[in-house]
């Protein structure tokens, strides 16, 4: 039973809440209301509605976006699984410490150093339009592999880093406690440093697969017909800049359901490892 | 007399201009159960590490079972196999349950298979009552608990040495008893173990020979009632007077 006090303390705290509920509802009505107000009274509303809001062209124009947009989320899968392996050993081959694989660890730093440096529409171009200008046998001539090639040769170098980041992260107690038992240098990098590596820096790796997922949309500059290309051949059919709103809103919709796994993923890892 | 199952000669290890261990030599017979004490920082990690060949020697020789394996020429992971070491943090892997801990060199450097592993595994956690806890990650268990689950993971390759660093130095004083009470059935057992450590009374009661290890260098050693009870040399009896201040004696 709860004594009188509580229960007097309870309802206390319940009118509270409930007062605090009201106030902000209020006020978000009151803030709605005004910014709608001062929207549609102001002189340029009717136009901006016009060219970015226009319903019947976003309608006419969504097929040939969700088609390209099918395109984008292919070179996604692909790029990214791609992205994760090679990442995963140029950030090994960093960490290695043996002499016989300096030659390795050297083009791997260069590597790293070269393609996190250069801006990735410079890269699009020279893979995109300066390989196949070279007329060598064996170069793909696809707009939609070539700038798949750029976007994982520029994202590898910055995943590498987020994984050796990860890396360095694990206290070398655990690589102590993984030699005493007697595991080799890679069987303690494969099975103790690498899986809580790769724990570690989960967040920031979903943070660039969401920077990914928009950057795929870069290789419309190539002439790939993708979601942006899509929009921009809608754009210029009816001058009217709705199909870029459309294929805007679409990719924030694709990057959603990534951060909401995000924010899974680590509530699991924290069920598990944490608390009694 | 039997060869030693570890033989420490002269051991040099240096930190930069800091001499931590200045040729230290000892010797550990089979079935024996040798201590080392000494303030902190006078080398008792260091040496167990060296043993273990964690830390690069920069002199002097570790023999196991008399073959010298800080020979820069012998794979040391090979070496390692014949010894488990129990470190004062735990170090157990906080990705893996503990029944993977336990399993973990058997399986990966012994080639036990999975099941044969499991079933001795879970036979070491009962010894170390914890068999219920297989499935649980190290994070979810008390220092003590995690601690039997380290010692269970020295165990699980049958190693013939076992090194034990200050493994009670972590953990909160009611926890300390049961850790300890595990490595008193390892010695009753007959197992060859080299351990440092701060807890007198229970050097005293386990221990076959106790040795002092002062400023890098092994200023007595012998047995337990001799170097704790009557020590000759006046650095071991200024220490053990300061254990005496502080209670812990």
């Amino acid at each position: 039973m709860t004594s009188e006090l509580q229960r007097e303390r309870l309802a206390y705290k319940r009118s509270r809440s409930r007062r605090s509920t009201l106030v902000a509802l209020l006020s978000t009505a009151v803030f709605a209301v005004a910014v709608g107000v001062t929207i549609a009274r102001a002189p340029g509303w009717p136009r901006v509605r016009q060219s970015f809001f226009n319903v019947e062209i976003a309608w006419r124009s969504l097929p040939a976006i969700l088609e390209g947009l099918w395109l984008n989320l292919r070179v996604l899968v692909v790029c990214g699984a791609l992205i994760l392996v090679l990442a995963l050993g140029v950030a090994t081959l960093r960490t290695l410490r043996s002499p016989v694989w300096f030659p390795l660890r050297a083009l791997a730093t260069v590597y790293v150093d070269l393609f996190r440096g250069l801006p990735l529409i410079i890269l699009l171009y020279l893979v995109g339009f300066g390989l196949p200008a070279l007329r060598l046998t064996g170069v793909p001539n696809d707009f939609v592999v070539l700038g798949g090639v750029a976007l994982v040769l520029a994202y590898t170098a910055y995943v590498a880093e987020v994984f050796r980041a990860g890396i360095e992260s694990i206290h070398p107690s655990q690589v102590a406690a993984a030699r005493s038992l007697g595991l080799g240098p890679r069987q303690t990098m494969r099975l103790v440093v690498l899986p809580q590596a790769v724990r570690r820096v989960m967040p920031a790796l979903l943070n660039d697969f969401v920077a990914l997922q928009k950057d795929c949309g870069l290789i419309s500059v190539l002439g790939a017909v993708d979601a942006v290309r899509a929009a921009q051949i809608e754009q210029a059919r009816s001058f009217n800049f709705t199909p870029y709103v459309v294929a805007g809103l679409l990719f924030v919709l694709l990057a959603v359901p990534t951060a909401r796994f995000a924010d899974a993923l680590g509530r699991r890892v924290e069920r598990r490892q944490g608390g009694r | 007399m039997t060869e030693p199952v570890l033989s420490v000669r002269g051991v040099v290890k240096r930190y930069g201009g800091n001499t931590v261990l200045d040729g230290v030599s000892l010797d550990v017979r089979e079935h024996e159960v040798v201590t080392v004490i000494g303030s902190s920082g006078s080398g008792k990690s260091t040496l167990l590490r060296c043993v273990n060949l964690l830390e690069e020697l920069d002199d002097g020789q570790v023999l196991l079972d008399g073959v010298d394996v800080s020979d820069p020429r012998v794979n040391a992971d090979l070496a390692r196999r014949g010894m488990g070491i129990v470190f004062q943090a735990f170090n157990l892997f906080p990705h893996m349950s503990v029944l993977d801990n336990v399993t973990l060199a058997p399986r990966v450097v012994h080639a036990v298979p999975r099941g044969e592993a499991e079933r001795n595994a879970l036979d070491l956690l009962e010894r170390v009552g914890l068999a219920d806890r297989a499935g649980s990650y190290p994070e979810q268990l008390s220092g003590g608990q995690q601690q039997r689950v380290a010692i269970a993971r020295a165990l699980a390759y049958s190693p013939r040495l076992l090194l034990l660093d200050e493994i009670t130095s972590a953990l909160d004083p009611e926890l300390v008893g049961e850790v300890l009470a595990l490595v008193r059935e390892l010695a009753e057992a007959g197992r060859t173990i080299l351990m440092a450590t701060h807890e007198m009374g229970f050097a005293r009661q386990v221990a076959d020979r106790v040795v002092f290890l002062d400023g890098g260098r092994l200023v007595e050693s012998g047995p337990p009632d001799q170097v704790l009870g009557e020590p000759v040399h006046p650095r071991t009896r200024q220490f053990l007077r300061r254990i005496i201040d502080a209670g812990r004696l």
